[in-house]
């Protein structure tokens, strides 16, 4: 009943979709305001009918329905219900009605906050927004329905209902915490940039190219923006917890899917900034808002439809051709439309001078798409040389490590210099006041760090940068916050809040670049990472750094699930008892095939993480394959994606407008530089 | 104003010119040639020089433990190889019987392929499985 339900509301979904194209355009067209009404509230059916759909869908994983194909392959009796709930994005079909629900409740919030506000624009933004969510639910309905039956398929006879007594279980891989959760962060960022698109395209057909589309957009940009962040995070923490390779990213093909929208849309995120002061880079930041959405779009293609090898693609399957249709039409549409508006978008001022708050955003974007750009050109490889040569080339990490690594770490030290440029033009006397300090105290820092043996230069050079950076924030808030507390007569504490939430979008950004500091430093410890590997019986031991690893006991373990084999291992730092750890080879016991997986322990402090494998039984099977690996300061990583959420929720907030006692110094910030630009 | 603008020029091109030179040393210290098994034999003497990354089937009860180092065969019969896995990450738990391996790594003289990163795929696992028994039909709905 429930198949049927969902089934019909998707087809429902389908056709009310398509009207609301329609009758938004031709509402406009023929100017006909209730025509134009009933496209939006079109859009909100929508809305409901695959909100319906995607119930029916978390309904049937959890009455374990298996006459649907879907559930059938994603479930299995015994598997815990909260892994069932995520089952529905465990798969090809679910996950894509995921991310189409996704798009039409986005759609239904911008549609409820803004229709009075931008009428004018509101009409187009619907229609660009239910013509993606055509698309999706086209394919829906087409070509990976979720709610098709489990058949069984014979030679002789046509195929027949089937109902299996249990299902083939879900990916054991994606039996974890992470996967829960990391999906759905990763799919709000994806489709959150399909709002500012919308509102792009919307500004563009109504020729309305000031910067309302900005204005308006600009929370909605940073909030999926800041949704992305956390999905390629958590995807990057799922990868350090199931994968049991030892680390975090790969440069799999599924994870640059996912960075390459961020990447884009970091540029993005800046480079309004110049539009919103100085009236620059309006054809710029049109065709990066288009790049962004294409490559979310892009991102979720690269994934499922089997063009790359990767360890943690869907399957392959037929709906390549539907998103390669859809990103060509879409991609020429949107290049259409700016290149018929180019007179509309030229410029308002000119780029002065090489060290200007101006030039710093514009080489944050240049190396931004540079690092993009080598990230597309090194996962399509294969594909590309097979069209070109014939035969399928692949690149590895050294290829993007080489590229992105030190793009990464001028992209963290423009972080640090660029927010304190002026605009127009800085003066040598500024540079030496904001930046003499700081760089004088990251050297000597740097002068200790290779004195205690950090002789990697990279990884020396992205510490110092790290801590450059860190200051500059520091000593922005600590400058802000002295004056305003000499000005207000508040405490040094009030006074840091206060200014901040007197202008979140500034000081939540510093923030968030203090955060890319946290990670910087996580990520710099990559380059010390030691392993080892050995045999272990009871009483055993290893020894690795200052850590020794004893083996306390081999067990069993037995549930409905899967069956584990169970290691209680001493963990001894320095010779003093610190932890015990649990590294577990577990058998999951669904489908044909058992399907082994590890369970890693990982003891994690701020210092460095040790991660332990249980690889396996020895031939004998009296002993522990055991795997370890000393990864020093990953934590930094971890802590730097929650300081990076607090940042962005502080930009998110509001500016407090109350009234100070006296202008504090703080405020006036802005008005010193351009004194100090003009008087240069 | 034109001055500053050779400045930007220059600056961007110092850039590109600097990234293009990197990702060209790392395309040419990573760069991996693709094959299947039937494929990599008849490349004959040209397969001992390139790094490859070969890719067939695990033959079932072909994967023996020698303390760290794990051999298995890949392929389907009369072409199979036999490949040595030697590197230092802990071997997918994906690798089992019949999953789809990918190995890179380079061939030996002795016609063991010795492999440094391998991958491989179950996630199809449930997709061969239904291939085989119990499949979507599209008139079912």
């Amino acid at each position: 009943m429930a198949a049927q339900i969902g089934q019909f509301a998707l087809a429902l979904a389908w056709v009310v979709t398509a009207y609301s194209v329609m009758a938004s355009i031709l509402g406009i067209r023929y100017k006909h305001d209730k025509l134009i009404a009933s496209g939006r509230n079109a859009a909100l059916g929508v809305t409901a009918c695959i909100t319906t759909a995607i119930v029916c869908l978390g309904y049937l994983f959890a009455v374990s329905d298996f006459s649907i194909k879907y559930i059938a392959a994603h479930s299995n009796r015994d598997l815990p219900i909260y892994f069932k709930i995520s089952s529905i994005w465990g798969g090809q079909e679910g996950s894509l009605l995921f991310w189409g629900w996704l798009l039409t409740t986005y759609t239904a919030l911008v549609v409820i906050q803004n229709w009075r506000k931008h009428s004018s624009m509101m009409p187009y933004v619907t229609a660009v927004l239910m013509t993606t969510s055509l698309f999706f639910t086209s394919m829906h309905l087409f070509a990976v329905n979720p709610f098709n039956q489990t058949v069984i398929l014979q030679s002789q006879i046509s195929p027949i209902p089937f109902v299996p007594r249990d299902g083939s279980g879900l990916n054991p891989l994606l039996q974890d915490a992470y996967m829960v959760i990391h999906p759905p962060m990763l799919y709000l960022g994806f489709v959150g940039f399909a709002v500012p698109f919308a509102f792009a395209m919307a500004a563009m057909i109504t020729r309305q190219l000031g910067d309302t589309w900005i204005r308006t957009t600009r929370r909605w940009t940073m909030v999926a923006w800041m949704f992305l962040s956390i999905g390629i995070l958590l995807g990057g923490k799922w990868a350090y917890h199931e994968l049991g390779w030892g680390g975090f990213w790969a440069w799999d093909p599924v994870e640059n899917a996912s960075l390459m929208p961020w990447l884009i849309g970091t540029a993005f995120l800046h480079s309004v900034m110049v539009q919103e002061k100085k009236g620059m880079l309006k054809i710029w930041n049109m065709v990066l808002v288009i790049m962004t959405y294409i490559m979310s779009i892009f991102g979720t293609f690269l994934t499922r439809s089997g063009v790359v090898n990767s360890v943690h693609a869907f399957a392959q399957s037929s709906i390549g051709g539907y998103f390669a249709a859809f990103l060509v039409v879409a991609l020429s549409g949107a290049l259409y439309l700016v290149f018929d508006r180019l007179p509309l978008l030229k410029s308002e001022n000119q780029m002065e001078s090489i060290v200007s708050r101006e030039s710093s955003f514009m080489f944050n974007n240049l190396i931004l798409l540079a690092a993009c750009f080598a990230v597309f050109w090194g996962t399509m490889f294969p594909v590309i040389s097979e069209a070109i040569k014939g035969v399928k080339i692949t690149v590895s990490a050294p290829f993007f490590n080489k590229v992105n690594v030190p793009i990464a770490i001028f992209l963290m030290f423009l972080t640090g210099v660029g927010p304190l440029l002026a605009w127009r033009k800085a003066s040598t006397n500024s540079l030496k006041r904001n930046f003499l300090w700081p760089a004088l105290i990251a050297l000597s820092a740097g002068v200790v760090l290779y004195i205690r043996g950090v002789h990697h230069f990279y990884a020396w050079l992205s510490l110092v940068t790290s801590i450059f950076v860190a200051i500059t924030i520091v000593r922005e808030f600590y400058k802000g916050a002295k004056a305003r507390a000499t000005g207000t007569g508040e405490n040094f504490v009030e006074a840091v809040v206060n200014l901040t939430l007197r202008n979140t979008r500034r000081y939540g950004g510093y923030v968030v670049h203090f955060a890319f500091g946290l990670m910087f430093i996580g990520w710099s410890g990559q380059a010390f990472t030691t392993d080892g590997s050995s045999e272990l019986g009871v009483g055993d031991t290893m020894n690795i750094r200052e850590y020794t690893l004893r083996v306390e006991k081999l067990g069993t373990e037995d549930t409905a699930n899967y069956s584990s084999d169970k290691a209680t291992m001493g963990l001894f730092e320095y010779g003093k008892k610190v932890a015990n750890l649990y590294p577990e080879r577990r058998v999951y016991k669904a489908g044909s095939e058992p399907q082994p997986t590890s369970e890693v322990a990982i003891y994690s402090t701020m210092k460095n993480d040790l991660y332990v494998v249980f690889a396996g039984a020895s031939t004998d099977g009296r002993k522990a394959i055991v795997q370890i690996f000393y990864n020093p300061l990953t934590m930094w990583v971890w802590i730097g994606g929650v300081v990076l959420v607090i940042g962005t929720l502080i930009a998110l907030l509001p500016n407090k407008k109350t009234p100070a006692r006296r202008k504090p110094e703080a405020e006036s910030k802005e008005e010193p530089k351009n004194i100090e630009a003009k008087v240069s | 104003m034109k001055r500053k603008q050779l400045k930007f020029a220059i600056g961007s091109v110092l850039i590109v010119l600097t990234l293009s030179y990197l990702a060209y040393s790392g395309y040419q210290e990573s760069k991996t040639y693709y094959h299947t098994v039937p494929e990599l034999y008849s490349l004959k003497e040209k397969a001992y020089d390139l790094r490859l990354q070969v890719s067939g089937d695990v033959v079932p009860g072909s994967i023996q433990r020698d303390g760290k180092v794990v051999s298995f065969v890949i392929g389907a019969e009369p072409q199979t190889l036999r490949v040595k896995y030697v590197g230092k990450d802990p071997l997918p738990d994906t690798l089992i019987d019949r999953a789809t391996a990918m190995a890179t790594g380079k061939m030996g003289r002795d016609g063991v392929f010795v492999a440094d990163t391998m991958l491989a795929k179950c996630a199809s696992k449930y997709e061969k499985e239904t291939a085989a028994g119990v499949q979507i039909s599209k008139k079912s709905n």
